[in-house]
């Protein structure tokens, strides 16, 4: 472990600094310029705050390194879900560009807590170190909180904002709660020194350490939407804007997923008998409950919330295996996760108006004659979610799913790939509306911006691209997850 | 091995191509868009049909061949070819499109370009699940050709439509994903045993996989073809589809969709498992003869014609999964001819139900009668193919028949005597059908006006009788392709089996 000199380390967290920044100016920005319109220049800021950010972090690939004192780690693994997170927020922020004016929202505060939620998402995936991970969430944690309320006037999403808020907090407590045993029972906060020191034959696992990991599930289940955790995230997917929905259901998750891989790949791996089988549980009710629920909505909001949990189910098949080189599939299936629902997200948007939010199946009848370019893009992102092939929702089910019948779960990936034709139904009802009912009422003009075009194209190009040529992005997931071996 | 040209992939991409350029062509203009269509597929034919005529008739091992990496690190390649079975199958394929894209030339109105553009795309998927060899781009093909299905009976389908294309869509997946898994087993159980990790089916063809192990396999693969051929207790999605489906979608599914469950039979479940296949013959034989008499009884009983000629199919493949697990050579030739043979007398059945439907809107056979006064040329084509569908000598259907029960009796005499009575009840329902249809008075006044076919249909069944009679009379020309191919396929199971059992028996002669 090479330990960097205070003064040199700042040049590997130039993305986090120029996210700070980025935040920082766009508040103060808010704060000086109250009366004019700054939507567009805190949009753009932003944007080259988020692109700027995202070279560095694809300049560091490669590296390997511990800085401040072991607080903060810069390697592969860290570094992909940073680029995530980034390419998470440029998406986002173009969706937001046009969308944050029609609803009329706080345009400083929203950019700003953006910013913040995302620098929270880059520091938790990129630390071995507990504390860090810790603050990383929080900081993420509170500006989704806030985000999610900034619909003002709007009840449900004071609703959603506080209910994330109440439960967050429990969640986080629990986490707390769980790292504090864990650091009780060994003395260290370092993942990779735990798993060094209850390999090394001095430590005897006790109860309190057990509740510690269980308590770290029960923390990262909550974040990653997981079952029975899920409660929140339906009512909460709902009522928060819907771009922060978009955020939520992929960002939130990937962060929280890769800090939950690191931890229990690397310090609780030795215990992988013992968690592996409590996974099991939680990936088939995650799933299985997911995908039935999801089939009752007739909110498209709500039945993409429920499809949310269905997809961390699936994730949580390739973490519940415990292959360490196979554990690739869940960073590439991520990956696929976040262009197939934030596209799906960006239609939801596009068809909504301030008056009317057009979230119901129904607004959706008739959308191929009306509108046939904007109903193919969302067939496109619906048939992904559905696994079928040639697009990349395809190709992430099935890494995961050849992860699991490596390793002899035969019943887990039964249980997958049926629960996968369970979630055909509800997402072929929406292309049903779309292409085979005729149009009931209307839904009204829409408000386009090329920005909605600009995310709805590159997520459809991403979705054929990786579900066609899978290899180079598999083969980074690969490198990523080399810091497990 | 043919890399100057790479024909398969030609063909298998160019509607795919066609499609994307379609897409640009102006709403307004539905004439461009279907001669435009109509041309395409046309050359895409042609272009078929070197496959045909270059195809050499002395091995059995795959033609036309294509080999690319595509994802190396996981043993994934972009493998294509083509061998006796599945050549015939992609002429089949291009030639039913041509007539598709002629049917559909009237009776569809509403959202043309997207109809055409499924078509295509439909096309492209059929044809890559044919000629794919890696069990993965196999996979892909085979799933996409669900989603233009779904489409064509769902957009442009009947009143039912979308409880059809629901359930059309639903029933193969879940067949199919099962069968993604024991892909997935195959591929690590062969990785294991030889140190190579390859989807490649030529590699996997050489597995040695324990009696076990094969079974689960086995049924994981045999469920999901079970389901598209279809056979007996998973047939329930295709009456709906079929009837609910335009005509061009019933022809196409019909003629190539269902064929892809035998041919999944032929070219993965029984060679990846040659054991389980000759295990769960009996088993699926028995299935086979139940299709094919509940099928024909189900047929009796229909009143609509679409749905008698759905429920025909079922009877139809029933024969044709009964000559392939008889394991020898008539049998296996038998059912890979008359798979050619349904797709083209099961299709005309359909063109012709589909003729008389766009003229009176009704496929109902209570509101025919004596239609051979009004339609005297209709009445000649309806009559020859149906003689086709139940086997008459001289067309097509009695020498795949008449293989098939050859090879049923060698197997099993009691087997042959079953399928036989499917016969005699094939030409109950067929020709009460047209009897009904065609004969006796006109009872229906709104009949009494109805046109006579036109030029364009009369084309489109010129071409399929055409090939009703040719295939009838001078089958030799099919059966020097399939031949080779046939002899090898039975060799190589034999071979198979004995190297893994050494002192077990053959049963079969």
């Amino acid at each position: 472990m090479v330990v960097m000199k205070p003064e040199l380390a700042f040049g590997w967290i130039i993305p986090e600094i120029v996210i700070t920044l980025s935040a920082v100016f766009i508040l103060l920005l808010s704060a000086f310029r109250r009366k004019g319109d700054i939507g567009r220049l805190a949009g753009g800021v932003s944007l080259i705050g988020a692109g700027v950010a995202l070279f560095f972090t694809c300049r560091l690939w490669n590296s390997a390194i511990d800085i401040f004192n072991g607080l903060y780690t810069i390697d592969n693994f860290g570094l992909f879900f940073k680029a995530l997170a980034l390419v998470i927020s440029l998406l986002v922020t173009l969706l937001s560009l046009r969308y944050v004016e029609r609803e009329e929202m706080i345009k400083g505060e929203y950019y700003a807590l953006l910013l913040f939620g995302i620098l929270g998402m880059m520091i938790m995936v990129s630390s071995n170190h507990f504390v860090t991970i810790f603050i990383g969430l929080e900081v993420m944690s509170i500006a989704i909180y806030v985000l999610c309320g900034l619909l003002i006037g709007n009840p449900r999403s004071a609703e959603a904002s506080l209910k994330y808020f109440l439960l967050g907090a429990f969640a986080t407590a629990f986490l707390l709660y769980g790292i504090a045993l864990i650091y009780g029972t060994t003395g260290i906060l370092d993942v990779r020194e735990i798993a060094r020191y209850v390999t090394s034959g001095n430590f005897l696992i006790t109860p309190a350490f057990m509740a510690g990991m269980a308590l770290l599930i029960v923390g990262f289940g909550f974040k990653t939407a997981s079952v029975p955790f899920h409660m929140w995230t339906p009512d909460v997917y709902e009522g928060a804007p819907t771009s922060i929905t978009a955020y939520m259901a992929t960002g939130v998750k990937a962060a929280a997923f890769g800090a939950f891989l690191r931890v229990f790949y690397t310090a609780l791996y030795p215990f992988l008998t013992e968690w592996t089988g409590l996974l099991w549980i939680i990936a088939v009710l995650t799933m299985t409950l997911g995908n039935i629920t999801a089939l009752m909505q007739n909110d498209i909001k709500r039945m993409l919330a429920y499809s949310s949990i269905a997809h961390a189910g699936y994730i949580l098949i390739a973490f519940t295996v415990g292959d360490k080189v196979f554990s690739a599939s869940i960073l590439y299936y991520l990956l696929v996760y976040t262009f197939m629902n934030i596209g799906a997200f960006a239609v939801v948007i596009l068809l909504g108006r301030k008056e009317a939010p057009n979230t119901g199946i129904e607004s959706y009848a008739g959308l191929a004659t009306r509108h046939p370019m904007i109903a193919l893009a969302m067939s496109v992102f619906l048939l992904s979610l559905a696994g079928v092939p040639p697009l990349a929702g395809f190709m992430g089910k099935f890494y995961v799913l050849s992860d699991a019948i490596k390793a002899g779960y035969y019943w887990l990936a039964i249980i997958g790939v049926l629960n996968s034709v369970v979630a055909v139904y509800y997402y072929l009802r929406v292309i049903m509306y779309m292409y085979f009912k005729e149009p009931e009422g209307e839904i009204g003009r829409m408000d386009p911006s090329p920005a909605y075009a600009v995310v709805i194209g590159i997520s459809i190009w991403a979705l054929i691209h990786m579900g066609i040529f899978p290899r180079s992005f598999l083969l980074i997931a690969r490198e990523s997850v080399n810091i497990f071996m | 091995m043919d890399m100057v040209f790479p024909l398969l992939s030609t063909i298998i991409f160019l509607p795919l191509g066609v499609a994307l350029v379609l897409i640009l062509l102006p709403r307004k203009n539905p004439l461009l868009i279907k001669v435009f269509t109509l041309i395409w597929t046309m050359l895409e034919f042609g272009l078929s049909l070197p496959l045909f005529f270059n195809f050499n008739e002395k091995t059995a091992g795959m033609q036309f061949m294509e080999n690319l990496d595509w994802f190396p690190e996981f043993g994934i390649g972009y493998i294509l070819g083509v061998d006796g079975i599945s050549m015939l199958l992609v002429l089949l394929t291009t030639f039913l499109t041509v007539l598709c894209v002629l049917c559909s030339w009237n009776s569809i109105t509403d959202k043309v370009k997207e109809y055409y553009a499924s078509f295509l795309l439909l096309e492209t998927a059929m044809l890559g699940a044919l000629c794919a060899l890696d069990l993965v781009l196999f996979y892909i093909f085979w799933e996409l050709m669900l989603v233009p299905m779904y489409l064509l009976i769902g957009v442009w389908g009947g009143p039912r439509r979308i409880y059809a294309a629901i359930k059309f869509f639903l029933f193969t997946m879940v067949g199919s994903v099962l069968m993604l898994l024991a892909i997935m087993a195959l591929y690590f159980h062969y990785g294991r045993d030889t140190g190579l990790y390859t989807f490649n089916l030529l590699d996997l063809y050489k597995a040695n996989i324990p009696v076990m192990k094969q079974y689960w396999l086995f049924a994981a693969f045999a469920l999901s073809f079970a389901i598209k051929v279809p056979m007996f207790p998973f047939h329930t999605w295709l009456p709906d589809a079929h009837t609910e489906a335009p005509t061009a979608g019933s022809v196409i599914l019909a003629g190539v969709l269902l064929k892809m469950g035998t041919y999944g039979f032929l070219r993965f479940a029984i060679p990846l498992f040659p054991q389980a296949a000759l295990a769960a013959a009996p088993l699926i034989s028995i299935l086979a003869l139940i299709g094919i008499i509940y099928g024909a009884i189900m047929c009796i009983m229909q009143t609509d014609m679409k749905r008698l000629i759905a429920y025909s199919s079922v009877s139809h493949l029933g024969y044709v999964m009964l000559g392939i697990f008889a394991f020898n050579m008539q049998g296996l030739e038998g059912g890979i001819y008359q798979m050619l043979n349904h797709g083209i007398s099961t299709g005309g059945l359909f063109l012709i139900v589909g003729m008389i439907y766009e003229r009176r809107h009704t496929r109902m056979i209570a509101d025919f009668g004596g239609l051979s006064k009004v339609m005297p040329r209709l009445a000649v084509f309806f009559m020859i193919i149906t003689l086709s569908s139940i086997a008459l000598p001289g067309t097509n259907g009695f020498v795949g028949e008449f293989l098939i029960l050859l090879g049923a009796f060698r197997s099993n005499v009691s087997y042959g005597v079953l399928a036989t009575s499917g016969v005699i009840l094939g030409a109950v329902y067929m020709l009460w059908m047209f009897q009904r249809v065609m004969f006796g008075q006109i009872t229906k006044e709104e009949n009494r006006n109805l046109k006579d076919i036109t030029k364009r249909e009369t084309v489109i069944l010129c071409a399929i009788v055409f090939f009703i009679f040719f295939m009838g009379l001078y089958s030799q020309a099919f059966f020097r392709k399939i031949d080779a191919t046939a002899a090898g396929y039975l060799q190589n199971m034999q071979t198979k089996i004995a190297s893994t059992h050494p002192a077990g028996p053959v049963p079969w002669r």
